[in-house]
C-alpha cells in the first residue's frame, strides 16, 4: 500500500505537510485533490514552491483522484492524498475505501457554524456525522497535526 | 518622493510579533511594522489578515520563508497589488534598515531590503 498519508487540511501543501509528514514518512509524492487548484496553473505554481526537492507534486480534480486511486494505491511510490476538507476526503473514501483507510484530520480552521474540537480542528455537526460515518465504514480517524503529536481517535472528539 | 511605506511582516507562530517588537525595541520607533500570524486560521483568514493589515496604501510585506502558507496566502491577495512588494526570509536587520528607508518606492525599498537581509547573514 503505497498511500501512506490521507490527511484533511485547510492549508493544503504547506510545511507541515512537506516537511513534518514528508519526513517522517519518507514521502515521494503529495496529490492535493482540489477541483479549483486542479484548474489554476498559477496557484499550483505557488504550491510547487512550497515543496523541496526530490518529492513530486500532482493536483487533481476529485473526478480525476476517483479514477486514479486504484494506480496510486498500487504504486510502490510512498504518497500522500491532500484534501481542504472533510466533503472532499468523504468522496475519495466513499470510492475507494481500501485505499483511503486511515485518514488523518491535520488543520481544519474556523469558519462559521464550525465548533472547535481541538485547537487545530474546527468542525461542524455534519462534518463530524460524516467523519463518524466513514469509521463506521472502517476508516481508521484521528486527529494529528504532526507526527510528534500524539494522535487523537476520533472517538474522543466531542 | 514617495509616499512612505507601510511595513507588514508575515510569519508561522509568534515570529511576526517577536520581529516587530525587537525591531521597535533597537530603534524605537512604533507603530510603522504590523506584525500578521498564521496561528488559528486557513487560508482565506490568513489573506484577509494579511490584507487588512497591508492596507490601501504603498508597502513592503516581509514573510518568513521563500515558500509556505504565509507566502502563499500574501500572493494570492496581493499579487495584483501595484505599489505592494514582497520580500522572503524576512530578519532582524533588514526590518532596521527598512525603517529608515521607507520613503523609496517600493521595488527599490525590496532590493534594498534584499541586500541589507543578506548582508546580516555571515559565518563570524
Amino acid at each position: 500500500m503505497s498511500i501512506v498519508l490521507c490527511r484533511v487540511d485547510d492549508r493544503l501543501i504547506h510545511g507541515q505537510v512537506v516537511i513534518g509528514w514528508g519526513r517522517q514518512l519518507d514521502l515521494q509524492r503529495v496529490v492535493l485533490v482540489d477541483d479549483v487548484v486542479a484548474g489554476n496553473s498559477w496557484e499550483q505554481d505557488l504550491y510547487r514552491m512550497a515543496v523541496p526537492d526530490g518529492l513530486r507534486v500532482q493536483f487533481a480534480t476529485v473526478d480525476d483522484a476517483i479514477a486514479a486511486l486504484p494506480e496510486w494505491h498500487a504504486d510502490p511510490t510512498k504518497t500522500a492524498i491532500l484534501t481542504g476538507n472533510v466533503h472532499t476526503m468523504a468522496q475519495l473514501h466513499h470510492a475507494h475505501a481500501g485505499a483511503m483507510h486511515r485518514i488523518n484530520l491535520g488543520g481544519v480552521h474556523h469558519q462559521p457554524g464550525r465548533h472547535e474540537r481541538l485547537p487545530y480542528l474546527y468542525l461542524t455537526d455534519d462534518e463530524l456525522a460524516t467523519l463518524r460515518e466513514m469509521a463506521e465504514e472502517g476508516a481508521k480517524v484521528t486527529a494529528q497535526d504532526v507526527p510528534t503529536a500524539p494522535a487523537v481517535s476520533l472517538g474522543s472528539i466531542r | 518622493m514617495s509616499d512612505a511605506l507601510r511595513g507588514v511582516v508575515v510569519g508561522h507562530g509568534s515570529m511576526a510579533a517577536a520581529l516587530v517588537d525587537a525591531t521597535e525595541r533597537i530603534t524605537g520607533e512604533r507603530g510603522v511594522l504590523v506584525p500578521v500570524s498564521n496561528t488559528d486560521c486557513d487560508r482565506g483568514a490568513l489573506e484577509d489578515r494579511v490584507e487588512s493589515a497591508v492596507g490601501a496604501g504603498p508597502a513592503l510585506v516581509f514573510v518568513d520563508m521563500a515558500a509556505g502558507s504565509c507566502l502563499l496566502a500574501v500572493l494570492k491577495r496581493l499579487h495584483d497589488r501595484s505599489g505592494v512588494q514582497v520580500v522572503t526570509g524576512v530578519n532582524l536587520a533588514m526590518l532596521v534598515d527598512f525603517l529608515y528607508h521607507r520613503n523609496e518606492a517600493p521595488a527599490e525599498a525590496a532590493r534594498r531590503a534584499a541586500d541589507s537581509g543578506m548582508r546580516a547573514i555571515k559565518v563570524p
